[in-house]
């Protein structure tokens, strides 16, 4: 033990103040105990065959007071957009309206089954109609499949609307271009459709190297996979011309949309000549991350691919809304997921929409640069901007300015938690050492990022000073468990709780 | 703009910092071809009041299970959700956080889903279970691809009695992954000879129950089976109750067991968001899809949580990842563990023991109609019964009754089969002996008629 933590550990509990710790639900079990009444039940005639079962399953026993104890404790463990600014690159933490919680649990939206008739639903398809129109219209597409689960579900569907489309017209191409910059996902997802994965460099401005993607081309290249704003923050001024060139050799555009945010309302994706991109409504439309999910992923298709949409999709005849459910006879890649989508994430987006409309959502890109452009400005003394120039929605830094100090990427960002800040994505993207990729949003004021910028700012310098060295690498200590050892976990998984009873030596608390 | 903090006059010294006249100049390197000069010419913002006005309308035009009698089921389940779940889970520490990427700020995440992975796990009666799935159909299709890695073989069998729309997602992934899927003709109360299916390059074999048409199963042979010829059992789950009464998949032998979560802590919400809950046994954790939250320690030695055994997947491994999946249904899983914490062991089961008495009345009721038989031996809480007339047309004659009273299952497989008549109903702890009654009333009258 450090000692720091003898200083601030005093108590006979273990709590300090506000900051309460919290044990397992399964160490709260009191046997009988519920938080849900039923009245019991005859269950000696059943239906049940052979198979009804007196196993004790373990689940704990307690009350609902202490059911609200538990989790808001745990809740507040938490950092959130709520709290303060979630400067997460890529990730677009904005503010998430309230109006759209309240519209996502009305009667008639929050509590109907995906297979009623649809003379009951019309309302809801239409909310699904009309999202659709918006993201159409926004992106200057000719289609939209609304069914995928979250971005990388977007871009399975987005790659097999490719595969489909390949398959269609007799040819097997096999390898898609993938810049070095990509998230994770853009691989994973070309992989898991049976693509082989040519990854081509960025050059030196942060953007795609065109030579040496016209190099990779050739007839067995199925398609190019292209983040527009990219992971680094930069608009990819020759995706028109990128656009052509693919197409040119028989091959299509996937933009991956989740840096959507930066251009939203002014530019659209069907103008530079994209085949088809994935949407997250989790991002760019405000619904909530919870914690990681759920997600929403509809994908914009041009005429060139739009006729291989999954099932289900909406068709107006006669005047009533009717969902096109099964694929046999069409051209359509077949059905990603059960049910016909993310419904909840739809009215939540399609209420931001709304709520902001085209002059809204003008702002929104417009702000979200401006917000970004205002950190990097700020910063672009004291810390190292990675490349020169303006950025988009998110200002990318490397740890050139770390050099020597003894301080790390990841120490920097844990001491950003000890000044009550979430950190920026760090070490991605891949392109550039030491990452610190910083996305305000639209949803930050001047006085907010001017905190966030003066911290930024006097960690660095303090950083290089060189004197307090300590002070990085023990951090954060103000959180309610201080640095975590993540190899241990990895290297000795514990998953579940039982487990952790064979190994309780190791509990402290 | 209410979502909008920044003013003309901040942007004024914002854009003097930054060294640029206006905005629009910081969107100047875009080409101007592509660059749109002024707002589309679409709607404009609207307060919060017309919005709720607009949407509220919209909503009006459905008819929900607040106001009808809900029967329906076939994977998406109408159950009562405790209010302090609904609170809990809008708290903004839980709605507005991110995946936890920073483990020292998430530690309230972190515990809730190492708690979720350990219920799922004691309910499905496996070793370990992860972080969750994007819902019950798309963890069918990642399971038969961990088990294609497992086994590195690429012939699969689906048993014709999973939900329609799970084999299609899972043909789906064959038709685009490689790997070839076996199924029998889906033959309505004729049991499946699936063992006789199983050979030494089959990598799987994936089975439901309750099944779509609500018959119970022990797949206990069927899992000797497969483990004599080196295949995996993937056994499904679609009405997580059930498992408050019914012996568990894993002490039937499955290998992984997948499920859809929805029916604990999530709205019907007309199909999504859910909650996909995956769990396998231990010996395969490194190739499991997803995210798992694991128990460590912090720097003074105190017990902490982290996501763990991340070389699995995306953002490190990328194209070797076991998925690409990311973003998950965090929040439908916080829903999903409070609802079954409050619950305990004592409430589950009642809720499960509540279902099975409703569905048995309902079966006994509608039974009596003349005409009408049931074809289910075994059910939980949903049966497929034989109507006299078209299963479409009386189902939205008693729409109109304000009874959602089930699904035909013409919707699931066309018309080429003789299922014209054929309806699946579905009874839950919300509909009252009442409500069973009446609606077998109507459904008499209908018939009738």
């Amino acid at each position: 033990m450090t000692n720091i933590t003898k200083k601030t550990s005093p108590t006979i509990s273990g709590n300090q103040g506000l900051k309460l710790e919290e044990q397992l639900i399964f160490e709260q079990d009191n046997p009988g105990i519920s938080g849900v009444d039923f009245p019991a039940v005859d269950l000696s005639k059943n239906h049940l065959g052979g198979l009804l079962s007196n196993r004790r399953i373990g689940l704990p026993g307690l009350s609902e007071p202490q059911i609200m104890r538990h989790y808001t404790r745990l809740s507040q463990k938490n950092y959130a957009i709520d709290a303060g600014i979630f400067p997460l690159g890529s990730c677009t933490m904005k503010h998430n309206p309230r109006l759209n919680e309240k519209m996502a649990r009305l009667p008639g939206l929050g509590d109907i089954h995906p297979f009623q008739p649809f003379e009951t639903i019309q309302g809801a398809l239409t909310v699904i109609y009309q999202l659709a129109d918006w993201l159409r219209q926004l992106t200057g597409m000719a289609a939209v499949a609304m069914p995928p689960a979250a971005g990388a579900h977007g871009e399975l569907c987005g790659m097999m609307a490719i595969r489909a489309a390949l398959d269609h017209r007799g040819e097997k191409r096999l390898r898609v271009l993938v810049p070095e910059s990509a998230h994770g996902t853009n691989p994973a997802t070309a992989a898991a459709c049976g693509f082989q994965v040519d990854p081509i460099p960025a050059n030196a401005k942060g953007t795609i190297d065109l030579a040496a993607f016209r190099a990779k081309l050739g007839p067995d290249v199925a398609a190019i996979m292209i983040t527009n704003p990219n992971t680094c923050g930069l608009f990819e001024t020759e995706i028109v011309q990128i656009a052509k060139d693919i197409h040119k050799i028989g091959g299509y555009l996937y933009c991956d949309g989740a840096n959507f945010n930066a251009i939203v309302g002014r530019v659209r994706p069907g103008d530079l000549g994209i085949d088809c991109m994935h949407i997250n409504l989790h991002k760019t439309f405000s619904t909530p991350h919870g914690g990681g999910g759920p997600g929403s992923g509809p994908v914009v298709l041009a005429q060139s691919l739009a006729s291989f949409a999954p099932v289900p999709y909406i068709e107006l005849r006669a005047g009533q809304y009717q969902l096109v459910e099964n694929a046999k006879g069409t051209n359509s890649l077949g059905r990603l997921k059960a049910f016909h989508g993310q419904m909840g994430m739809f009215i939540r987006a399609l209420t931001y929409i709304l709520s902001h409309g085209a002059d809204g959502l003008w702002q929104v890109s417009g702000d979200a640069v401006l917000n970004a452009n205002y950190i990097r400005a700020c910063l672009e003394k004291t810390m190292s901007p990675a490349f020169s120039g303006t950025c988009m929605h998110e200002a990318l830094f490397s740890d050139n300015f770390l050099a020597d100090t003894g301080v790390t990427t990841l120490d920097f960002a844990k001491a950003l938690i000890d000044e009550g800040f979430h950190p920026m994505t760090v070490y991605f993207p891949l392109v550039v050492h030491g990452a610190m990729l910083v996305e305000p949003t639209e949803t930050e004021s001047l006085a907010s990022l001017d905190q966030f910028i003066a911290s930024m700012e006097g960690l660095a310098q303090i950083a290089k000073k060189q004197e307090s060295l300590d002070s990085f690498k023990n951090a954060p200590i103000f959180t309610p468990r201080r640095r975590l050892d993540e190899t241990t976990a990895a290297r000795n998984p514990i998953l579940k709780w039982s487990d952790q009873q064979k190994t309780a030596k190791s509990d402290a608390t | 703009m209410r979502y909008l903090p920044i003013s003309d006059a901040d942007r004024q010294r914002m854009l003097a910092k930054i060294g640029v006249a206006s905005v629009d100049d910081l969107f100047n390197h875009i080409p101007a071809a592509v660059r749109l000069k002024k707002p589309l010419d679409l709607p404009h913002h609207q307060g919060e009041m017309e919005v709720e006005r607009h949407m509220t309308a919209l909503a009006a035009k459905n008819i929900g299970a607040t106001k009808a009698s809900m029967f329906l089921g076939a994977g998406a389940y109408n159950h009562h959700i405790p209010a302090a779940v609904d609170h809990l889970i809008q708290r903004g520490e839980f709605l507005t956080s991110y995946t936890p990427y920073q483990p020292e700020l998430a530690q309230g995440t972190l515990q809730y889903l190492f708690e979720f992975q350990t219920q799922v796990a004691m309910i499905t009666g496996m070793e370990v279970a992860n972080a969750s799935m994007y819902d019950g159909s798309t963890a069918a299709a990642e399971a038969v691809m961990m088990a294609n890695r497992i086994t590195k073989r690429q012939e699969v069998i689906v048993s014709s009695l999973v939900h329609p729309h799970y084999l299609a997602v899972i043909e789906t992934h064959a038709r685009f992954g490689g790997f070839k899927v076996a199924s029998e003709p889906m033959v309505i109360g004729r049991e499946e000879k699936l063992t006789k299916m199983i050979h030494d390059q089959i990598s799987c074999v994936v089975v439901q129950t309750p099944d779509f048409f609500g018959n119970l199963h022990d797949f206990t042979e069927l899992a000797k089976a497969c483990q004599a010829k080196g295949a995996l059992l993937i056994v499904i789950v679609t009405e997580i109750i059930s498992l408050g009464l019914l012996k568990s998949p894993g002490e039937m032998g499955a290998d992984i067991v997948v499920a859809e979560g929805q029916s604990l802590g999530n709205a019907l919400s007309f199909g999504g968001p859910y909650v996909g809950l995956f769990a396998t046994r231990e010996k395969y954790i490194r190739q499991m899809p997803g995210r798992l939250a694991g128990q460590t320690t912090d720097a003074d030695g105190k017990r902490g949580w982290v996501l763990t055994l991340s070389t699995r997947e995306q953002h490190i491994r990328r194209e070797k990842a076991t998925s690409n999946i990311c973003t998950n249904s965090g929040l439908c899983a916080l829903a999903f563990t409070i609802h079954l914490s409050l619950l305990g062991e004592v409430g589950f089961r009642r809720l499960a023991e509540t279902n099975h008495a409703r569905a048995s009345l309902l079966a006994s009721e509608i039974g009596k109609i003349r005409g009408v038989s049931i074809i289910n031996k075994t059910f939980f809480n949903e049966f497929t019964v034989v109507l006299p007339k078209s299963a479409k047309i009386t189902v939205d004659r008693l729409a109109s009754y304000g009874i959602m009273g089930g699904i035909p299952m013409t919707r699931f497989y066309g018309r080429q089969l003789e299922l014209s008549h054929v309806l699946l109903i579905c009874a839950t702890e919300m509909n009252t002996e009442n409500e069973i009654e009446s609606f077998a009333k109507v459904l008499r009258k209908v018939l009738n008629d």
